[in-house]
């Protein structure tokens, strides 16, 4: 910890000529901590704070057309605009939080579920981890063509398989109704064995002794894995739903390479990230579409800061 | 080694807003003041971005003359149209001088390039060349190139709605169907969708249809607009709704929203359908037996007619430009001119590449690569043709959006007057919105 020194200074607030304090090691280490910040902040402010402030300023204007075309201030009309449309930007937000509770939730208990499974080493354990790590290794638009094929309700192998049950053919991506639900189930085919790998490094730095005090106790399995081991994981937990959660709040490739522009015909998966691309690529309309992007962008912290604060609250 | 941590104090707080508020207005101002300067180093090549299209391939294969002529490498990227507009996009928003040659659709892009400046005027140069005669474009592709009165593309593929009808199937019937009620009865009465097999596919997506749906909506005797003013929910439009609707919904495959050419073009091709109304540049499709089924039963049949006649559309699919801020521009010319000269035009024509050019298409030479009877389709749709098959304005993306939905709403079922009337209203206020951004400011 260090002292806060009060320095000597005139009324203007700069220090007297020739009263400059003296060179100290710890003076130097400060300015040299900037000076082996500076990379790292130089390519945060280009690279983050710039396109954001860029971004909130192109907001707060009627950018339409090119973004370097003439633009004239508008305030907070955008943002109004935006909030008042219930055409388009309100259900792509209901869109967008029901997409992301539903599939975050069913790939956190499959992927817990998962976790648990493998934490005990069993034959071919190393054979059913590199199965399960290929979904993520594959890129997003590979996986929604490949599952716009397997889904395609005339030609597709997934109809034939049902048919060959008994069961009746389905349009699945087709679908107004069905699409989002689908859409859902391909990010949990995606995106579990992720949560898997996260809670497995978890389990694995659990201590064993309060399980077993537990068995001792005569516990069973579901009460230590209630009242032992999932209070233990619970920060790790925490932390990967968070994760999750803003990477499913900003999913945007496989509804696109699936549904294509606005999120199919009836705009059935138009989440706020596909809305905005719209209005960006589709429509030029800058200015609307930075505006619903800040908007989108403080959804997100918020989103953030009230599982942080949840998590804060259980782990006290 | 101690370490300290001081918060930031307001002061350095202000210091470092302000900085990046000017870095952010100096952006803007440094980007509204970008203009075109420089010159282009002797050993750049001219680029061409293109469309992922039987056209690119046929040109990239004889670029060579052109490079010993013009002295420079023709370097050709080819993309997919979606791709192409959201690479103009990001490149021409930063006055990008890495593209030369723009293959873009006039009938999608061009009012808005034309809007932003970035398109570079070529009236002289196409005007002014009488050995390029820019009188021989037909009339409906030319006028398309020209915003307000100056040439911004040149036509290099031109496109009409072809039916691709099963030979085999309308035999029963006496040939395939001439008017567009004929079209659904007979798609009726064809359809057997328990067993897999489709009377008509089609185009289903709110946007991708709309353009095959313009040729429904000119043979009821509608419009998009008229004069200036929508006109998607008249008797006439709300017919052609629903005839598509039905189509689709009574006779189509499951999931027909969500189908573009990508999925309806395959259903077809594979033997499920027995009608499709799609462009008539991807006939090939279903004569390459590795992927079609139906290469000996496929017929190719004028537009039915409606109670307007037949009016299919005859547009200008793809055209060339010269990005404004290109340095290359009297390169990016030469690769036009030669892209686009009589002698050229004839010769892709042949390979069955339809251009834009009256001469290639009254030379019958140039005709034999097609199929007889699609060679005869085509030149009847030309003749009753309209240049469009979108609205025609700024914001043509969203324009579609709107006009889809009562298409959408047709295929699905629901009752289109009603919906219609309702996207009619948001059509009007779109254009007002539309023409307000025309006006310069």
């Amino acid at each position: 910890m260090t002292a806060t020194q009060t320095r000597p200074r005139t009324t203007a607030g700069r220090r007297p000529p020739g009263n400059r304090p003296p060179r100290t090691f710890e003076q130097a280490n400060r300015r040299l901590k900037w000076a082996m910040l500076a990379p790292a902040l130089g390519f945060v402010g280009l690279m983050i704070v710039f396109p954001l402030l860029f971004t909130l300023n192109l907001g707060f204007t009627d950018a339409f057309g090119a973004v370097n075309a003439d633009k004239s201030w508008i305030g907070l009309q955008n943002f109004q605009d935006a909030l008042a449309d219930s055409r388009r930007f309100w259900p792509a937000a209901q869109r967008t939080v029901v997409f992301t509770v539903g599939a975050v939730l069913i790939e956190t208990v499959l992927g817990l579920a998962l976790a648990m499974l493998m934490r005990k080493a069993f034959r071919g354990m190393r054979w059913v981890r590199t199965i399960l790590i290929i979904p993520l290794l594959t890129t997003p638009v590979a996986i929604g063509i490949l599952w716009l094929l397997i889904l395609d309700p005339t030609n597709g192998i997934a109809n034939h398989l049902l048919e060959s049950v008994g069961l009746p053919p389905q349009e699945f991506l087709g679908s107004v109704s069905q699409s989002l639900p689908t859409l859902m189930l391909i990010d949990v085919w995606q995106w579990t064995p992720m949560m898997t790998l996260l809670l497995l490094a978890g389990l694995s730095t659990l201590p064993e002794e309060p399980e077993e005090a537990a068995k001792v106790d005569g516990a069973d399995a579901w009460q230590r894995f209630r009242h032992v081991v999932l209070p233990m994981l619970w920060p790790t937990l925490m932390t990967a739903l968070v994760l999750r959660s803003v990477d499913a709040l900003k999913t945007f490739d496989i509804l696109y390479a699936t549904k294509g522009p606005g999120g199919g015909s009836d705009f059935e998966a138009e989440t706020l990230n596909v809305y905005a691309y719209g209005l960006t690529f589709d429509y030029q309309e800058y200015g609307l579409a930075s505006a619903v992007l800040v908007l989108f962008t403080l959804f997100i912290i918020g989103v953030v800061v009230l599982l942080r604060r949840r998590a804060g609250k259980k782990e006290a | 080694m101690s370490t300290s941590s001081q918060p930031v104090s307001r002061r350095s707080f202000g210091k470092l807003a302000a900085v990046a508020a000017a870095a952010v207005a100096g952006g803007s101002a440094l980007s509204s003041c970008a203009t075109r300067s420089g010159t282009a180093s002797p050993g750049a090549p001219l680029r061409v971005m293109a469309i992922n299209h039987v056209w690119s391939h046929a040109i990239s294969g004889r670029v060579a003359e052109l490079e010993e002529r013009i002295g420079r490498r023709v370097s050709i990227t080819m993309l997919t149209a979606d791709q192409l507009a959201s690479s103009y996009n990001v490149k021409l928003n930063a006055s990008g001088t890495d593209v030369d040659v723009m293959m873009v659709r006039a009938l999608q892009e061009q009012l808005l390039f034309a809007h932003n400046g970035w398109l570079t005027d070529l009236t002289d140069r196409a005007r002014g060349d009488t050995a390029y005669d820019w009188a021989d474009f037909q009339d409906a592709p030319r006028e398309r190139s020209v915003t307000d009165g100056r040439v911004l593309s040149i036509p290099v593929v031109t496109e009409r709605p072809a039916l691709y009808y099963r030979k085999d199937l309308v035999e029963e019937f006496g040939g395939p169907p001439g008017t567009l009620e004929d079209l659904l009865e007979m798609s009726l009465e064809l359809a057997d969708r328990r067993r897999g097999f489709f009377g008509y596919v089609g185009r289903g997506q709110r946007s991708g249809a709309v353009s095959q749906w313009s040729s429904f909506l000119y043979s009821f005797g509608g419009d998009f607009t008229v004069d200036g003013r929508s006109a998607i929910a008249t008797p006439q439009a709300i017919a052609a709704y629903e005839l598509y609707g039905g189509l689709l919904e009574r006779t189509g495959p499951p999931g027909a929203t969500n189908m573009s050419l990508e999925q309806a073009m395959p259903i077809f091709a594979q033997g499920k359908a027995a009608f499709y109304v799609d462009a008539d540049a991807i006939y090939t499709n279903f004569l390459d037996p590795k992927i079609s089924t139906v290469q000996d039963t496929v017929g190719f049949a004028p537009f039915p007619a409606g109670p307007a006649g037949s009016r299919p559309h005859n547009i200008p699919s793809w055209s060339l430009a010269v990005n404004e801020f290109s340095l290359l521009r009297d390169d990016a010319w030469e690769f036009i001119r030669w892209a686009s000269s009589p002698e050229m035009v004839a010769s892709l024509q042949a390979e069955g590449i339809p251009g834009a050019r009256s001469s290639a298409w009254s030379d019958r030479a140039t005709l034999t690569s097609f199929p007889a009877d699609l060679a005869e389709a085509m030149r009847i749709n030309a003749e009753n043709g309209l240049g469009h098959d979108r609205p025609e304005v700024l914001q043509v993306g969203r324009a579609r959006d709107i006009v889809g939905r009562p298409l959408v709403a047709g295929i699905l079922g629901k009752s289109v007057p009603g919906i219609a009337r309702d996207a009619n209203a948001e059509f009007d206020d779109f254009l007002v919105r539309d023409n307000r951004h025309r006006e310069p400011r």
